[in-house]
């Protein structure tokens, strides 16, 4: 039983899938309060399945990039979920979640790209054949710098329609399409290390002000 | 020998730089395991949040597991999670409650998001056994300055006066860099001031005159403290003198314990109790320590301090209290527990 979830975007999602098929899933989105839906969902998902923690061998969690709050919040869960139960935790760049769930519903046929909010004016961007295997990046730009009248997947082309005028697929994550992306190592798996892309905000301080 | 009596908690506090996995059982202490990444910010002059978020992240597991092996137990053994839940740097104390909640839900037991304040109080039973009830506990670090009654570490703490601007510790920090001493500035200010005179500069003593008295009898004030010393020490640079370090640093050190010392031994008088407890980084101070006794002791007051690895931040006083709380049977968080930056000393347990 892998328990796959994600919060590398204003998405808090959760699923469980028992090798064959999603078992439950739940989704929520709200991007301040990662820390309070994560284990109150993987708890509901349990539940709903009517299964007990002990059933789960496997986890997977979006390793971003996104936002390092919520990011962190997946991260920190996963690793100790993973160390307690001692089973193994699968990382997957979670804009390789969002390329998958687009490729599997169709909403883009050929070459695409996926772009989701990194704030500050900027988005998470990766390129992706027709089959939704990654060519290029993640990286983190101005949509300016790679303005495009190509399928755009994602969050990030909604923000941003002078850019990306064809916006396609799912804005948000799915644990659903990650567990599946896992079980079938349809993407690359990665430790469980936060994809940041950012270095931390931080100046060298400057000499004491002078008070007199 | 093995310990038997009361409940085995495991603790987690990463409010501010410190990662730190405490274990208890009962009163007493079995691992204390923590990772600090104040090397990191030590360059910055100060704590960069970020820095220590992402730093949080990675020891987290690594300091469990250390915990676990120090204490000679099995994560599956535990009776109960306890978490600092603020208050603290938000993104900092984010990384602890959500492993916190990850462990309770993994093992399947019930999950403590704690104060960490009373923390800082409760801490004291692992080394001089069950709390004096009521106590003034004064809490003084780089992060707060308080003055709490404290009648029952788990539901009765209740704030006497705070700092209005800067907290002791900051001071600290702020005056060991106008005197070219590393971060974090307490123990070396500690340090240099052994050599120097504590009367030799007459520093002001904040909210200690009548009128500020009124208003403000258990507050304190460092802010105006950092500035005199810094305009002190301009004065010398600029009329060519060389700055007498340990004088300055002596000097300024007592101006702080002086005010911090009389207004916790006016608050236990005033209130007739009989026990003070002073905990955070700056109760490692060992000016502070002395001249508390000898204050209290002229009262017939008793202070009790924690030895100075458990004054500082650290995962075994939210163990402590959560030993505390199932001790006394007090209801658990709920899964959606918030970090809470700001959350008030007069909530225990969120
Ligand atoms: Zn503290």
């Amino acid at each position: 039983m892998l328990l796959a979830f994600d919060t590398a975007t204003p998405a808090v999602t959760v699923a469980l899938f028992d090798g064959e098929r999603v078992v439950a899933e739940r989704t929520m989105v709200d991007a301040m309060r990662h820390g309070e839906l994560l284990a109150p969902e993987i708890a509901a998902v349990l539940d709903e399945a009517g299964l007990v923690r002990q059933d789960l061998t496997a986890l997977a969690v979006g390793v971003g990039p996104g936002p390092f709050t919520g990011l962190r919040v997946g991260l920190v869960t996963a690793r100790t979920l993973a160390s307690v139960l001692e089973i193994p935790v699968y990382g997957v760049c979670t804009l390789d979640v969002l390329a998958a769930a687009a490729v599997d519903d169709g909403t883009v046929a050929g070459p695409f790209h996926v772009a989701t909010d990194a704030r500050r004016k900027e988005v998470y961007w990766a390129s992706y054949d027709a089959e939704g295997r990654r060519l290029d990046g993640p990286e983190v730009v101005k949509p300016a710098t790679v303005a495009t009248d190509g399928p755009v997947v994602g969050r990030g082309a909604l923000l941003y329609p002078d850019a990306f005028p064809d916006a396609r697929g799912p804005e948000h994550p799915s644990a659903a399409v990650l567990a599946r992306v896992v079980a079938d190592e349809r993407a690359e798996l990665l430790d469980p290390e936060p994809l940041y892309l950012r270095r931390p905000d931080i100046a060298e301080p400057h000499k004491p002000k002078r008070v007199s | 020998m093995a310990v038997t009596d009361g409940p085995l908690v495991l603790g987690i506090e990463t409010s501010c730089d410190e990662t730190g996995v405490g274990i208890v059982r009962g009163h007493t202490l079995l691992a204390d395991a923590v990772a600090s990444s104040v090397e990191e910010h030590a360059r910055f002059g100060g704590v960069v949040p970020e820095v220590a978020s992402r730093a949080h992240l990675e020891a987290m597991v690594p300091t469990i597991e250390r915990a676990c092996e120090t204490a000679g137990i099995k994560l599956y053994e535990v009776d109960a999670v306890a978490v600092t839940s603020g208050p603290g740097l938000a993104g900092a104390l984010l990384v602890g409650v959500a492993a916190a909640k990850a462990l309770a839900l993994g093992l399947g037991k019930p999950l403590y998001g704690v104060n960490h304040l009373a923390s800082h109080v409760a801490v004291d039973q692992l080394e001089h056994g069950p709390l004096p009830e009521p106590c003034v506990a004064m809490l003084v670090s780089g992060g707060h300055s308080s003055l709490l009654k404290v009648s029952d570490v788990t539901t009765g703490v209740e704030p006497l006066g705070a700092t209005i601007d800067d907290a002791a510790g900051e001071a600290f920090d702020k005056v060991a860099r106008l005197l070219g001493l590393p971060f974090p500035g307490g123990p070396h200010v500690d340090r240099a001031a052994r050599s120097g005179s504590s009367v030799a500069i007459d520093f002001p003593r904040g909210l200690t005159s009548g009128r500020d008295l009124e208003r403000h009898r258990f507050d304190f004030s460092f802010s105006g403290l950092k500035t005199a010393v810094a305009r002190w020490v301009e004065a010398r640079e600029r009329s060519g003198e060389p700055v007498p370090v340990a004088d300055v640093a002596a000097s300024f050190q007592e101006a702080v314990c002086d005010v911090l010392t009389r207004k916790a031994v006016d608050a236990a008088v005033r209130h007739g109790i009989d026990d003070i407890l002073i905990g955070g980084g700056v109760a490692a101070n060992s000016r502070l320590r002395v001249l508390a006794e000898e204050r209290a002791a002229a009262k017939g007051i008793r202070v009790r301090v924690p030895r100075p690895g458990l004054c500082t931040d650290n995962g075994a006083m939210v163990a402590a209290l959560g030993s505390e709380l199932v001790a006394r049977g007090r209801r658990p968080s709920a899964l959606d527990l918030p970090a809470d930056s700001s959350l008030p000393v007069t909530t225990v347990v969120v």
